[in-house]
């Protein structure tokens, strides 16, 4: 059966060529950078050459990239790091509601350490507004954190304009590039960032890898104590084959990245239009514009997602949605609730994220399945349009 | 993650539908949970003669439903009364933990719908 993969906010595939150099540096390539003999020294040169392609990538300085196991621990570093830091200067945070669990339970851990973070909502597109930002600021703001784009319905937030603020009062900005880096064009220095979080595997990069960007003279603590490995920020032998696995895939986005971008969202532009004509009912979730390449997250009402997604991997379709059953909890979405989506059409939401391997027929394919199966369930369904798709029954187990 | 039996009841889900002359209608959940189920029966001489669902949900939600609504096809009221939640999760062969208190209530609202007809009933 054809496979199709519509997952790339998941991950994506390993580049052949990036698979290749890190195998040299599992077998052959082994040292230990931090050794002094030929072994270590051969290393630790690789892994200073993937800094600067990595710093290539964003146009940030080789001295400014500090590698770590993933974006999970680089945004745990990036904001405790800062907060204890500068905890003499202010104990105030501010981040949004649609930040990615990493940032968000990080922010609970300080919020039971003395400091206090303000979630700033966000419009009906996934957008946080500039004015909201403004008026969370206090005297004791010390870091905002904002995610560059969503990674469930892909809205891209206005990072220059945040970056900018912070900057005018004396704040440190932190951004949430995971989705981004590799994906879409970033430059650090014109967007104002002070903190970015990075991960290889969205971007055909190794998983287990990624690296926090601290732009010089920004003093953050080391979260991780140990050896004086990434100039004692992050303690630990390096994760080599990682490190240069990630610093190829850097080169390899960097190429020809205006093209990528383009021809991915022409594809990402065709399946949403298709589906838009194909299905009604349907709701177009993120900003209509502002939107990664590859990103199309819709709410299909009357059905739920679990439902769709395993009847579009019968189908050889991998997709994922934001539905509670997916989310593992009893709530779907936090990003589609703070959107402002009522629970039902939340628990309706289907992902798909498009990435370089997808083609045309792809997307074909995509649609002429998917209307199907969307038609099936609704068949099943006790909703419709004329149904009234309310609480009237409160849920004797979630008690909604 | 699910069974065999699950997949087969989730993808060829019997008795899909609305029966218009029900004589019995139940349902359970509700849409901000992302379950909802409905079962039409149709009764005559205390015995199911037919039996269909609606079913919004995730793929546990429309296997038990299915499933349901098999066991219970020409069983006498008494019978049916007795099939409870995880009767219906057994037949399929079990469930996954999480989805044993939210998307398994497929007998809930077979026991709706007999509560319905005995009330349509003593009319």
């Amino acid at each position: 059966m054809k496979r199709i993969y519509f997952d790339h906010s998941a991950t994506t595939p390993v580049d052949n060529e990036v698979a290749a150099l890190m195998m040299e540096y599992m077998t052959e390539k082994f040292g230990n950078p931090s050794s002094i003999h030929s072994f270590g020294r051969e290393v630790k040169k690789s892994v200073d050459e993937a800094r600067q392609q990595l710093a290539s990538l964003l146009n940030a300085n080789s001295n400014e990239i500090f590698f770590t196991s993933g974006g999970t621990e680089a945004d745990n570093l990036a904001l405790k790091g800062l907060a204890f830091a500068n905890r003499k200067k202010g104990n105030h945070i501010i981040t949004t509601c649609i930040e990615h669990h990493a940032i968000l339970h990080t922010c609970d851990y300080l919020e039971k350490n003395g400091f206090t973070v303000t979630y700033l909502p966000v419009d009906e597109n996934a957008m946080v507004r500039l004015e909201d930002v403004k008026k969370a600021i206090t005297d004791k703001t010390i870091l905002i954190s904002v995610m560059f784009a969503n990674n469930e319905v892909g809205t891209i937030q206005p990072i220059k304009e945040i970056g900018q603020l912070a900057r005018e009062k004396g704040i440190y900005f932190h951004t949430d590039a995971v989705q981004a880096v590799g994906n879409y064009p970033i430059d650090v220095k014109e967007y104002n960032i002070d903190l970015l979080t990075l991960s290889a595997h969205k971007f055909h990069g190794p998983k287990g890898i990624g690296a926090l960007y601290i732009r010089r003279g920004v003093r953050i603590d080391a979260v991780q104590h140990g050896g004086g490995q990434e100039r004692s920020l992050r303690a630990g032998t390096e994760n080599v084959p990682g490190i240069v696995g990630l610093g190829k895939a850097a080169e390899i986005a960097q190429q020809d990245m205006t093209k990528k971008i383009a021809r991915i969202s022409t594809l990402r532009d065709k399946l949403i239009k298709g589906l838009m004509e194909k299905v009604p009912d349907i709701k177009l979730n993120g900003h209509p514009t502002q939107r990664m390449p590859g990103s199309v997250n819709f709410s299909f009402l009357y059905v739920e997602g679990e439902s769709l997604l395993l009847n579009l991997d019968l189908k050889g379709i991998a997709a994922s949605s934001g539905s509670a059953c997916t989310s593992g909890s009893l709530d779907p979405s936090h990003v589609l609730l703070a959107m402002g989506l009522t629970h039902e059409v939340a628990h309706g939401s289907l992902r798909l994220t498009l990435g370089r391997g997808n083609t045309e027929e792809d997307v074909e394919y995509c649609l002429t399945v998917l209307p199907e199966i969307v038609g099936r369930l609704r068949s099943m369904s006790p909703l419709s349009a004329s149904s009234k798709m309310s609480d009237s029954n409160p849920c004797s187990i979630c008690k909604h | 993650m699910y069974t065999e039996k699950v997949m087969d009841h989730f993808t060829n889900p019997r008795n899909v539908g609305e029966i218009s002359d029900a004589n019995g209608v139940g349902e359970v959940g509700n849409a901000k949970c992302g379950d909802i189920m409905r079962i039409y029966l149709k009764v005559e001489d205390d015995i199911i003669k037919d039996v269909k669902f609606k079913t919004f949900g995730c793929g546990a939600a429309i296997a038990t439903s299915s499933m349901v609504t098999e066991l219970v096809m020409g069983k006498t009221l008494d019978e049916a009364l007795e099939i409870s939640n995880q009767a219906v999760a057994e037949a399929l062969g079990g469930l996954p933990p999480a989805k044993m208190h939210c998307s398994n209530l497929a007998a809930d609202a077979l026991h709706e719908a007999i509560k319905d007809y005995i009330e349509k009933k003593g009319k």
